[in-house]
Order: structure tokens, then sequence, then C-alpha cells
């Protein structure tokens, strides 16, 4: 396969040939990992921005350290310390960014769409590292990568996705990476954070955690943010985490070699109980591993020899 | 357009001759297999390297180490090429260090696939020495390179390209001379 894409704004129009070619990819970028020298000299005199509008910390240093792996020059950029705070618009920044001659600029934002939105004005490579509750491509691919590891296929495993998938981009980008490669997925929360029409995607909505967790292969928890109960989308943090928090008891019901999977930071005994995060078929740090080295490929990529990289 | 002709340089049994005797040189040189480590370059030089290998076995009765390497992302022309070359595995399950390491391609051309090849292998340890083995040397060197131990020597002219067909079984393997094809760089 040839691989044509200058951006990587979302997985909604990925095909599956093309998902396999940046996991085959990650493999090799993987090897690297484990060397004495982490680096290879791929990306060398290449410059990758992260331009992020929006607090991030792991996904940030992911995409950075993937960048320095592959030698290329990494530069942050975060809304907190920037002239954002004084009023300059999107674009204004972006194309300030663009005349400072990257490759590849990484965006994070609050509102969906951004990301696509900038692709149109700059001459630069963008990947989208999350936008609004639109999608966040690299999660939903370290996600399929991270489940291909640990089961060796994607095609007839039940995938559970339990919290507020309202918000989520990460079930967004799931459901295009993990749903067009054939998982049965469930998607579960209280009914204020599961909309019953993402079932037009081809999952199912449940909101019974024990319907979803029953013979999974797969658990994969998101994290309640602690600002929604403010807007009243459930009464209490102790009633979510009572009826939709993960525990053995739960967990139990899931088939005997099941795993775990959070796209991270956990809140620890809210939707996670402490026991299962640690346990032998939990793979959140797996997933932190796998989101290098697919950060890696898709860097890798994205800096093919299209006229308008520099 | 003119129609390409193909020239059968090796067959089977030729190339086993030349890797048999690559094989004798390698050992003779290094005074055996002591400390040796064989390299095969992805993907040509994988089959000859293992090939090499069970020689060495049959011969010194020693299981030398072996890996191989991907050139890929230590390429001087990444950003130049069109798209983005599909990457293939580096595999190296062994300390490098004061190793004697014998690279195995199956042709040597422009010089620049040794020299990604060598920039791979220092971020792996620090071998007492790198030495090269080439099925076929076919010349137009761009870098100050040369192989230690060559099976054969094929004058070519650049829009030649040199075919070394490993990839299936032993029996089925050859080397073929393309004439006139559209220059392919390695």
């Amino acid at each position: 396969m040839e691989w044509k894409r200058r951006h990587v704004l979302g997985l909604s129009d990925f095909r599956v040939d093309e998902m396999e070619f940046v996991i085959d990819t990650a493999r090799s970028m993987e090897e690297i990992l484990t060397r004495d020298i982490k680096k290879v000299p791929a990306l060398r005199g290449k410059t990758v921005v992260n331009l992020f509008f929006e607090a991030s910390t792991r996904t940030r240093t992911s995409f950075e350290i993937a960048g320095k792996r592959l030698s290329a020059d990494v530069v942050n950029f975060s809304s907190a310390t920037s002239s954002v705070t004084k009023g300059e618009t999107l674009l204004d920044t972006a194309k300030n960014i663009e005349a400072m001659k990257p490759g590849i600029v990484i965006i994070r934002h609050s509102v969906s769409g951004s990301p696509h939105f900038l692709s149109r004005f700059v001459s630069c490579s963008i990947i989208n590292a999350g936008d609004g509750a639109n999608e966040h491509p690299s999660q939903g691919l370290l996600d399929l990568y991270t489940i291909i590891k640990a089961k060796g296929k994607i095609k007839g495993l039940k995938i559970a996705i339990i919290g507020d998938i309202l918000h989520s981009r990460v079930v967004r980008s799931d459901v295009h990476s993990l749903g067009r490669m054939g998982a049965n997925l469930w998607l579960c929360g209280p009914a204020t954070l599961a909309p019953k029409e993402m079932e037009r995607t081809g999952a199912k909505v449940t909101y019974d955690i024990k319907e979803a967790v029953k013979d999974a292969d797969v658990v994969m928890m998101l994290r309640i943010q602690l600002e929604r109960q403010k807007t009243a989308y459930f009464p209490s943090l102790r009633e979510y985490s009572r009826m939709y928090g993960l525990n053995r008891a739960v967990f139990s019901l899931a088939k005997e070699d099941a795993v775990i999977l959070h796209p991270g930071p956990i809140n620890r005994g809210v939707e996670l109980s402490d026991d299962l995060a640690d346990c032998a078929q939990s793979r959140i740090l797996d997933q932190v591993e796998s989101g290098v080295a697919i950060r890696m490929a898709l860097l890798y990529l994205l800096a093919g020899g299209h006229d308008a990289s520099h | 357009m003119k129609k390409a002709s193909r020239k059968l340089i090796l067959d089977a049994k030729g190339m086993e001759r030349v890797l048999s005797r690559l094989t004798h040189e390698i050992l003779e040189k290094n005074k055996g297999a002591e400390d040796m480590a064989l390299i095969g370059i992805m993907s040509g030089g994988v089959p000859l390297s293992k090939f090499i290998r069970d020689k060495i076995r049959a011969i010194e009765g020693i299981d030398v180490p072996a890996g191989y390497v991907d050139i890929t992302l230590y390429r001087d022309d990444l950003s130049r090429v069109g798209y983005q070359p599909r990457l293939k595995r580096t595999e190296i399950p062994f300390s490098l260090d004061k190793k004697k390491v014998v690279l195995v391609d199956d042709v040597l051309f422009t010089g620049r696939t040794i020299r990604a090849a060598m920039d791979a292998l220092i971020d792996f340890g620090r071998p007492k020495s790198i030495q090269l083995a080439v099925l076929i040397d076919r010349g137009h060197r761009e870098l100050p390179i040369r192989a230690d131990y060559v099976g054969r020597n094929v004058p070519t002219s650049r829009n030649e390209t040199v075919d070394v067909m490993v990839q299936g079984e032993r029996e089925e393997w050859k080397v073929l001379l393309n004439q006139n094809a559209s220059g392919k760089g390695e």
C-alpha cells in the first residue's frame, strides 16, 4: 500500500488497509524502543510542533518522545503561556507557527473541527491530538494496536466501552477503528451520558454495565470527569461509581482472559477499582507504550516527500 | 518501448558454490567463527546470511548468532522519495559489543545501503569489527565502501538491474541481470 494522506484528522474516513499499514509500521517502531540507543535518524532536520490549546501531559509527551526517537526537532507550544491569552485567533497562531516552517503540527483544541479547519489554510501536515468531543485518532489507533497485541485479532471480539460516552472523543475514534475492524462493540453509561444515537455507528448501547461486561474480551473504562457532576449528568460520584465503576464482581462476568483498558488518567476508586487497575489483566501501561509506537508511525508516514513538507 | 532481456548469472547450484566459497573465506580470514555474528540486510541479505550460518555450523560445528537489519529509517533519501517506504523488521537479539560482525547483502551497488546499515549497527553496540560479504558486486559506488568478500563481480550499466531471487526454496534460487530495465537504485 502507498501512503497518500497528508493529514491525520480523524479515523472516520480511514480504510482498513490504512489502519493495518499504520499498525505494521508501529510494530517496526516498537523494536526501536527496545534498543539501548532509542533513536533513528529518519526525521532528521524536520520540525514537529505540539500545538496544545487544552491541558494534556500524556498525549503531548507521547508525541514529543515519538518525534525525538525519530530525530525530529520537537517544539511545544501550550496555550497557557502563549499569545492566545493575549487574544490571538487560532488561525493567526497557526499561520505564525507555519511561517517558522514546521513539517508537522500536532494540534489539540477544545473546539471540534479545529484541526480540519486549519488543514485548509496551512501547508504543513496536521495531526489531530483531540478536538472537542469529535475524535482522537492516535488514541483510536493505539487502542486497536494494544488489543491486537493482547488478543491477536479484533474481528468477533466483544469490546465494552464504559463511562462518559457522550463527551468522549476516544469513543468516537474507537468506533471507527475497532468497529471497522469487525469488533462487536458495546457502549455503556448512565442514560444522560450514553446517547442512543451512537447505535447508528453499529455499536450497541446499554445502561446496564453487567450486560456490557458479560462475556466481553476487552473492557475499556473511560475517565469520568469530575466536573460533569456539577452539570447534573449524574447525582453523585459515589452513585456513579457504584453503578458504573468496574470492580472484581462486575469484571468476573467478562471472559476469563479479558483485558482492561483505560485511556487515562485514571480516577482510582471511581470508574476503576484500585486492584483492577494494577492487576495482571490490565493493559493500561501497554496502551501508553503502544501510543509512542503508533505516534512514531504516524509522524514517519506523514513526513514523506510530498512537496509541502519542509 | 524496448523489451527487457534477462540473463541468468547464477542458478541455484552456482549460488550454492559461490556462497560455500564465501563461507570458507570468512572462516579463513577470521580464523574460525569465534566471536562472530552474522547480520543480513533486509530483505535480500537475510536468506543468504541464513545459508552462510548453516554452512558455518556444518564446517565448524558452531551456531553463530544471527540477526537482520532493516535500513529504511537510516536512508539518506527519505525526504526525497515520493512516499514513505513500508518498514521491515530489525532483529538483533544479542549484544554486538566486541563481536566481529559480518554484514551480508545480496547486491553491492552505490554503497548507500551499507552506509545506512553500518549506522544502524552502531546504534546497537560497539562491534570489534564490521566486515561486508555480498553475493554480487555490480559497481557504480557513490561512497568509499568496498566488500571484504565478493561472490561474483558483475559489470553492469546503470540502467540494468540485478535481481537476486532468494525468497523461495533454495532449489529455485537464482540471479538474473535485467537489461534495459528502468534504473532502480539500491
